[in-house]
């Protein structure tokens, strides 16, 4: 069975995304039957799934749901708020508990209990009628408990239709016979004559006769199917000297195997169904097993990828090709003559082609949609409204823009911080956005988009904006700016991306610890993104973050410094120049900088800072500045030349080597050799460190 | 030839599993993620047993078995349904629509292959 539980939690957790969609849409009072319905079927999977695999607290509270959401649907309860509510909560509890049996661990139990009894607390409610689940009938006693008996007479009478459900006379009477008859009895005289038989009706009954003492539900089960397409009748016989006696017994449970006077047996009156007792043997044997896959699992969660098969097959395609290409190479190699040449080269440009094809084939198969990511916030935005007491209406666009898997994993954290701090600070009570002459609902508008080779995702919302005064005032008192350094806007903007920085009047529960937006820069980084922020008091605010479109492969710049080749990501070169000596200047504390038209750049010389011996050019008019951004600041890195632009794979240095400041990666190049990638934060800082100790040298020489 | 089961349901794991412990013993399985794609299947290459979920998108059991039913080809094949627990209304339903019979979940191989051994042998 443990196989299928990776494709049972997969399909779990994406039900429980379905639910909780589903209930966010939910409005209270009016209800669409299909979404309640799609609803109720993921729960209703999730109950039969984990049941069957043996995740029986799961099914269980699954259960509950299921009743409450079964009511909804059948119109017998009204959909409340509160109901919806709860139900939500429900949804997080449950993905709880699948994440534990994912892992091998047990749920918080109490977090459990409680949940399900709020969902008790519902379903108890003055609506709706009482569960499905309660109205089981009271158990009957045994028939006989006192003398069991030796054996069964059985009658049995199909209806005409019998046949037509399916179900086959022969194969019931077969498995009575295997329960250990002796005697089977034949009665045709309901058998029309030829003419008006149809041969699809049933016209046969039996009766059979066990001599063993087999016990009642063994013979129910087999009529499990037909007790309403059939009449019949399960007789004990008793021991004898006992016979009388349990006869009367027989009678009471309600099975009243009475022959009328015509001879043919009565045999409207059965017990009742049986449904339940094998319901708790079935229970019984789910608890045993899942006994037995709660020791046997413990595995980690592999990691695993849905990929659309139209991308498989477009890589099957690529691979047929490139052998193509390939066995047309090597025929030419065979018997090579110059002659050929244009051919080669024709094979060697296809080859290429087709090389990149494939590639971009593998990225794609990599390549999720956002909406993984996206489809967490309309109920972090709804819980968040509810919480704050706000109306904040969450707008999403382009959800079907594709990017890394990495991504997609690594971005979910910092776009929560900014949608709840979008949320919390962004926008305002209903009643000051009133005063201020704006909708009372707030919207925040998530997006994301191709733009020109990056993602760009971008959280918008209509509030009060960015404090403008307020954070440069908190900048002032911190020591992370001086007040005559008259910054722009955006400079200032970029202060609350500084550690520990927090200008919340009140810090609430939903954001404003300070932890946060310095965290949320570094993570986007780390994806070799950047994050910006734009403001406009009273209007609202733009967070843009930038991401490259994939983490493997990287547009870089080659650079040479002496004999080494870098790579510079191409993402963040602005531009490449050729810097006089007379444009240089020396700033105190800024160390060596150059005017660019109306800025001053710090110089990076790389050689020193990478301390490469062999560095052709030592004087600035001799090599290039090339211009770089990265977290809001600019600098020039001073380097030999310039090379090619290519596409490099990047491969890890912390996985192969060990982790170095200023360096991202390495790559192969064309001719094997290795390059190393520049990290351009990395090395702002690796500048400003040299630096300082520089300036420390000064100090003490003077 | 090895008897046909035509296993319906929208969950994949279930549907793997009845699929994966019917092909161990033997039989020869299609699968299908709704009644639509059942009843298409059904269509072009008839088989002898079909075992169908009940709450599933497009076109629910209950459904199936009533179309299944009324095609001639189908007037006396097994057609099963998955249902959860004791629920007497839906196998009441599934019964008038034509079921031959239900198999309860949760249930395990052993289980399914028994109840499946009682129709098509």
């Amino acid at each position: 069975m443990a196989q299928f539980h990776q494709v049972f939690f997969e399909e779990s957790f994406e039900g429980l995304d379905v639910m909780e969609n589903g209930l966010l849409n939910m409005d209270p009072g009016e209800v669409d039957p299909e979404e309640i319905n799609a609803i109720f079927r993921a729960a209703h999977s999730i109950k039969g799934g984990s049941g069957t695999f043996g995740f029986d607290n799961i099914s269980s509270f699954t259960h509950v749901m299921e009743t409450l959401l079964d009511e909804m649907r059948d119109g017998r309860r009204p959909v409340t708020a509160d109901a919806v509510n709860v139900l939500l909560a429900s949804v997080d509890v449950l993905r709880e508990m699948l994440t534990a049996a994912q892992e091998g661990g047990e749920p918080d139990q109490e977090r459990v209990d409680e949940q399900r009894q709020a969902l008790d607390r519902v379903l108890a409610g003055e609506s709706g009628n009482a569960s499905p689940a309660e109205t089981v009938a009271p158990e009957a006693d045994q028939p006989a408990a006192s003398v069991e008996p030796v054996g069964w007479r059985i009658v049995f009478r199909p209806h005409a239709h019998l046949l037509r459900t399916g179900n086959d006379t022969l194969r019931i009477v077969r498995e009575l016979a295997d329960l250990g008859g002796t005697r089977v009895d034949c009665d045709i005289s309901d058998l029309p004559t030829f003419a008006e038989m149809e041969p699809e009706d049933s016209y046969l009954s039996w009766q059979l006769h066990l001599d063993t003492p087999v016990a009642r539900e063994e013979i129910d089960e087999i009529f499990e199917w037909v007790e309403d397409d059939c009449d019949f009748a399960v007789i004990p016989v008793m021991p004898e000297g006992a016979a009388d006696g349990a006869a009367a017994e027989v009678a009471t449970p309600g099975a009243e195997p009475a022959n009328d006077s015509s001879g043919k047996p009565d045999l409207k009156a059965v017990d009742p169904p049986p449904e339940r007792r094998c319901g708790e043997d079935r229970r019984k044997v789910a608890d045993r097993r899942a006994g037995a896959t709660a020791k046997a699992k413990g595995g980690g969660g592999a990691s695993s990828i849905r990929v659309d098969t139209a991308k498989i097959d477009s890589l099957i395609n690529m691979v047929g090709e490139l052998v193509i290409t390939q066995s047309m190479l090597g025929m030419l190699g065979e018997d090579f003559t110059l002659d050929k040449l244009s051919r080669l080269r024709e094979g060697l440009s296809q080859l290429e082609r087709h090389t990149r094809e494939l590639q971009e084939s593998v990225m794609q198969i990599r390549m999720l949609p956002i909406s993984f990511t996206f489809s967490r916030f309309p109920r972090l935005v709804h819980d968040l409204s509810q919480k704050l007491g706000k109306k904040i209406e969450l707008k999403m666009s382009g959800e079907g823009t594709e990017v890394d898997k990495t991504v997609i994993e690594k971005i979910g954290d910092p776009l929560v911080h900014l949608v709840r701090n979008s949320a919390d600070h962004g926008i305002e009570s209903p009643e000051e956005r009133v005063a201020a002459g704006k909708p009372e609902t707030g919207t925040i508008h998530l997006s994301a988009e191709h733009r020109g080779g990056n993602i760009v995702i971008e959280i918008r919302d209509d509030g009060k904006g960015l404090a403008r005064d307020k954070i440069l005032e908190k900048g002032i008192a911190r020591g992370l700016v001086k007040e005559e350094d008259n910054l722009t806007d955006k400079q200032i903007y970029e202060l609350i991306f500084q550690p520990g920085f927090s200008t919340a009047e009140q810090v609430s529960d939903v954001s404003g610890r300070g932890v946060g937006m310095d965290v949320v820069r570094r993570n986007i980084n780390e994806l070799g993104g950047a994050i910006e922020i734009d403001s406009e008091l009273g209007q609202g605010t733009v967070i843009t973050i930038r991401l490259p479109l994939t983490l493997a492969i990287l547009d870089g710049q080659s650079i040479r410094i002496g004999s080494e080749t870098y790579i510079v990501p191409l993402v963040s070169i602005i531009e490449s120049i050729q810097v006089q000596e007379s444009m240089l200047r020396q700033v105190a504390g800024r160390g060596e900088t150059f005017r660019l038209r109306d800025e001053y750049l710090p110089i990076v010389r790389m050689h020193e800072i990478f301390g490469i011996a062999d560095a052709s050019a030592r004087r600035i008019a001799d090599g290039i500045v090339v211009v770089v951004e990265a977290g809001g600041h600019k600098c020039g890195l001073f380097v030999d030349d310039l090379l090619g632009q290519q596409q490099v794979v990047i491969k890890s240095l912390e996985a192969n080597y060990g982790r170095v400041e200023g360096l991202s990666g390495a790559t192969i190049l064309g001719d094997g050799s290795v390059a190393l990638i520049l990290d351009i934060p990395g090395v702002m800082r690796l500048a400003r460190q040299t630096k300082t100790s520089d300036d420390n040298v000064v100090a003490l020489t003077a | 030839m090895a008897a046909s089961i035509l296993a319906v349901d929208d969950s994949a794991s279930m549907r793997q599993m009845v699929s994966f412990t019917l092909k161990g013993a033997g039989y020869d399985v299609v699968e299908a993620a709704d009644g639509v794609e059942a009843l298409n299947i059904a269509k072009t290459r008839p088989v002898n047993l079909v075992i169908t979920d009940v709450n599933m998108p497009n076109m629910d059991g209950i459904s199936l078995i009533k179309e299944l039913r009324n095609l001639p080809a189908y007037k006396f094949t097994p057609l099963l349904m998955l249902t959860t627990e004791s629920s007497a209304e839906k196998k009441q339903e599934g019964k008038a629509a034509g079921a031959t019979g239900w198999i309860v979940k949760p249930f395990n191989p052993e289980q399914l292959l028994k109840t499946v051994a009682k129709v098509i042998g």
